[in-house]
C-alpha cells in the first residue's frame, strides 16, 4: 500500500472510532443527545448529565477503546512474530498469564498499583514460553500454535483455580469480578490509553522491518533487519499490551485475532498501515461490544468478553478451516 | 586491480559439529560467476549463509569490498549483497508487487515509503524475471516456479552487487532456467557485479560459472572452472562416476 492510500484509510478508521465514542457517551439508561454530550464534556451545564458523561461514560469508553486497541495491537505483533494469522494473546495463553500474575499479587495482599506489574510479569512469562518454543524456527503451523496455546492457557487456568481456592472469602468476590472483565469500574482508563500510545510509538519505527520479518527470519536478515533483537521488542511489547488490556478489562478474548485479520483483508499486510489501523479498529470493536453489552439485556449488563467471544469463536474456526486448506 | 567484492581468509564453517570447510581462502572479483557444488548435507547452504553474513564463521574473516563484515552496518551489507533463499513461504497474503518491493527495504530509511522510483525498479525486476503483468496477483496463488521468479525479482529489486543464489533453478522449467540464469550471468559479465550460486545441476554450473567451490568431506576447494570442472574432480565430489562428453556448447558431464 502506498502512503497516499494509507492516509484516507486511517482517517476513515479514526472517524469511525470517534462516532463509536460519541455513541458510547450518549447511549445508556439515560439517553443524552450528542449536543448535550458535547456541552457536558466541554462546558458547564446540567450537572447530572455532566456527571454521567464525564465520570461514568467517558472513563468507561476510554477504557474499552484502549483495552481493545491494546489487544488488537498485541495480536498483530504476535502474528508477525510467529508468522501465523491465528496468533492472539488470548489463544496463546498470554492473557491467562496476565490474569494469573495479577491474581497472585492480589492474593499476596500487595498494593493496588502492583497488580498491573503482576499482570505484566505473568504476561511476560507466558510470552517467554511461547517465544522460547518459537526461536529459530520457520513459520508456526496452526497445530503447533494451538497446542502450545491450549497447554499454556490450561496451565494458567490451573494456577488461577489454585489462587481462587486459596484466597480468603473477603478477596474472592473482587478477584472473580476482575477475572470476568469488568469495564464498569475501570481502574485507570487514561493510563491504559497511555500504554497503547506508548506501545504504538515504540512499534511504528520498526513497522518497515516488520514487513521484512513477515517474510521469515532469514529473508529479513538478508534484507538487513536485526533479527536477533527485533523479536525481543515484539515479545516485550505484546506482553506489555496484553497486561495493560487485561488489567483494564479482564481476560477478553479474540479481539487480537479478529481485528488484525479483518484489517489485513481490507488494507493489506503492510505493517506501517496495519499496526495503527489495528489499534484504531480494535479500540472501536471493543467499544461497540461494550455498548452492546450494556444495551442488549438492559438494565442487566453482560460481560464484554461474552460479546467478543460470540464474534471471535466463529471467526477463529473459519480462519482455522481456511489455513488447513 | 579491482579489489574483490567478497573475500574470505582462513574461513572455517561448521554446522551441528560437522565441518563444512576450514582454512578456506576465497576472492570473488567483479565479473565472476561462482558455483558451489556438493552432495546433500555437505553444507552448501550453510556456507552461502555464512558468506552472506547471516551466521558467524567458526574461524577466519569475511570481507565485503575490503571491509570485514563485522564492521559493516546490516543495511550497508544488504545493499551490497542479496540472497535468494532455497524456499519461500508466505504466511500472509501479499500482492506480487508488494513482495518485490520488500527487496527495496535496505534502500529506504526508517520513515521512508516506497516511491515511484522504487515501483519502477520493482516492475523492471518483474519484467526481467518474466513475471510482468502479475503485479496485482496474490503470491499465494502462484505456482512454485512463478513464486520462484517473484523471489528472484525481489532480489533484482534489491540491486545488490553480489548475488548469492541458493538453488536458483529449482522449480523453474528448462526454458526459464536457461533464460533467467543467462540474464543474471550477462549482467555479471558486464563488470561490476558477481554471483555465487548453489546448484545441483553440474551442467548449469559448467554453462554459466567461471569459478567453482567444491565441498566434500568437510573440505572446500576453490578455483577456476577449467581446473575444477573435470570428470575426476566432480566424480569424487558426488561419488558417482561421471564422464565428460562433447555438448553443443562446450563439454557436459554425464553419469557412466
Amino acid at each position: 500500500m502506498s502512503r497516499i492510500s494509507a492516509v484516507p484509510a486511517l482517517l476513515a478508521l479514526a472517524v469511525i472510532a470517534l462516532v463509536a465514542i460519541a455513541l458510547a457517551l450518549s447511549a445508556g439508561s439515560v439517553a443524552i443527545d450528542p449536543a448535550s454530550v458535547l456541552r457536558a464534556l466541554f462546558a458547564s451545564g446540567d450537572s447530572t448529565q455532566q456527571a454521567i458523561v464525564r465520570e461514568l461514560r467517558l472513563p468507561r469508553a476510554v477504557a474499552a477503546f484502549a483495552a481493545g486497541g491494546c489487544l488488537s495491537l498485541a495480536g498483530a505483533l504476535l502474528q508477525v512474530l510467529l508468522r501465523n494469522s491465528l496468533a492472539d494473546p488470548y489463544v496463546l495463553g498470554v492473557s491467562g498469564g496476565a490474569a494469573a500474575g495479577a491474581l497472585t499479587t492480589m492474593l499476596l495482599g500487595a498494593a493496588a498499583w502492583l497488580v498491573p506489574v503482576g499482570a505484566f510479569g505473568g504476561a511476560l512469562a507466558s510470552t517467554a514460553i511461547v517465544f522460547g518454543l518459537a526461536r529459530g524456527r520457520g513459520p508456526w503451523s496452526p497445530t503447533r500454535l494451538l497446542l502450545t496455546g491450549v497447554v499454556v492457557a490450561a496451565g494458567w487456568g490451573a494456577v488461577v483455580a489454585l489462587i481462587l481456592s486459596l484466597a480468603p472469602e473477603a478477596q474472592l468476590r473482587g478477584m472473580l469480578f476482575w477475572l470476568i472483565g469488568d469495564l464498569s469500574a475501570p481502574p485507570a482508563a487514561w493510563s491504559t490509553m497511555g500504554a497503547l500510545l506508548l506501545a504504538l510509538a515504540a512499534a511504528l519505527p520498526f513497522a518497515g522491518d516488520l514487513n521484512a520479518l513477515a517474510r521469515g527470519d532469514t529473508a529479513a536478515a538478508a534484507l538487513g533487519v536485526d533479527v536477533l533483537r527485533l523479536p525481543w521488542l515484539l515479545f516485550a511489547l505484546a506482553a506489555f499490551l496484553t497486561a495493560a488490556a487485561v488489567t483494564t478489562a479482564g481476560a477478553i478474548g479474540f479481539v487480537g485475532l479478529i481485528v488484525p485479520h479483518a484489517v489485513r483483508l481490507v488494507l493489506g499486510n503492510d505493517q506501517r498501515v496495519l499496526l495503527p489501523a489495528a489499534a484504531l479498529a480494535g479500540g472501536t470493536l471493543l467499544l461497540v461490544a461494550d455498548i452492546l453489552a450494556r444495551q442488549i439485556a438492559a438494565p442487566a449488563q453482560l460481560p464484554t468478553g461474552v460479546i467478543t467471544a460470540l464474534i471471535g469463536v466463529p471467526t477463529f474456526l473459519y480462519l482455522l478451516r481456511r489455513e488447513q486448506r | 586491480m579491482t579489489p574483490p567484492l567478497l573475500a574470505a581468509y582462513g574461513l572455517g564453517v561448521t554446522i551441528a559439529g560437522n565441518q563444512v570447510c576450514s582454512g578456506l581462502d576465497l576472492a570473488i572479483l567483479p565479473g565472476q560467476c561462482w558455483a558451489i557444488l556438493g552432495r546433500n548435507g555437505a553444507g552448501k547452504t550453510t556456507l552461502l549463509h555464512t558468506l552472506a553474513g547471516l551466521r558467524g564463521p567458526a574461524a577466519g574473516t569475511i570481507e565485503l569490498r575490503g571491509k570485514p563484515l563485522a564492521t559493516l552496518a546490516r543495511r550497508d551489507i544488504a545493499r551490497l549483497r542479496g540472497l535468494l533463499l532455497q524456499d519461500d513461504s508466505d504466511a500472509f497474503p501479499a500482492t506480487v508487487l508488494e513482495s518485490v518491493l520488500v527487496g527495496r527495504h535496505p534502500h529506504l530509511s526508517r520513515w521512508q515509503w516506497e516511491g515511484a522510483e522504487d515501483v519502477r525498479i520493482a516492475r523492471e525486476a518483474l519484467a526481467a524475471a518474466d513475471m510482468a503483468g502479475t503485479e496485482a496477483r496474490d503470491v499465494r496463488t502462484l505456482s512454485g516456479g512463478e513464486r520462484r521468479r517473484v523471489a528472484l525479482a525481489a532480489l533484482l529489486a534489491q540491486q545488490p552487487r553480489l548475488f548469492l543464489l541458493d538453488e536458483p533453478s529449482s522449480h523453474l522449467d528448462l526454458s526459464h532456467q536457461l533464460t533467467l540464469l543467462e540474464r543474471l550471468a550477462a549482467a555479471v559479465r558486464l563488470g561490476d557485479k558477481s554471483l555465487i550460486m548453489v546448484v545441483h545441476d553440474v551442467n548449469l554450473a559448467v554453462r554459466y560459472c567461471d569459478h567453482a567451490l567444491l565441498l566434500a568431506d568437510g573440505e572446500a576447494v576453490a578455483g577456476p572452472a577449467q581446473e575444477l570442472f573435470t570428470a575426476e574432480r566432480l566424480s569424487a565430489v558426488y561419488r558417482v562416476s561421471l564422464k565428460e562428453v562433447a555438448g553443443p556448447r562446450g563439454n557436459l558431464f554425464a553419469p557412466d
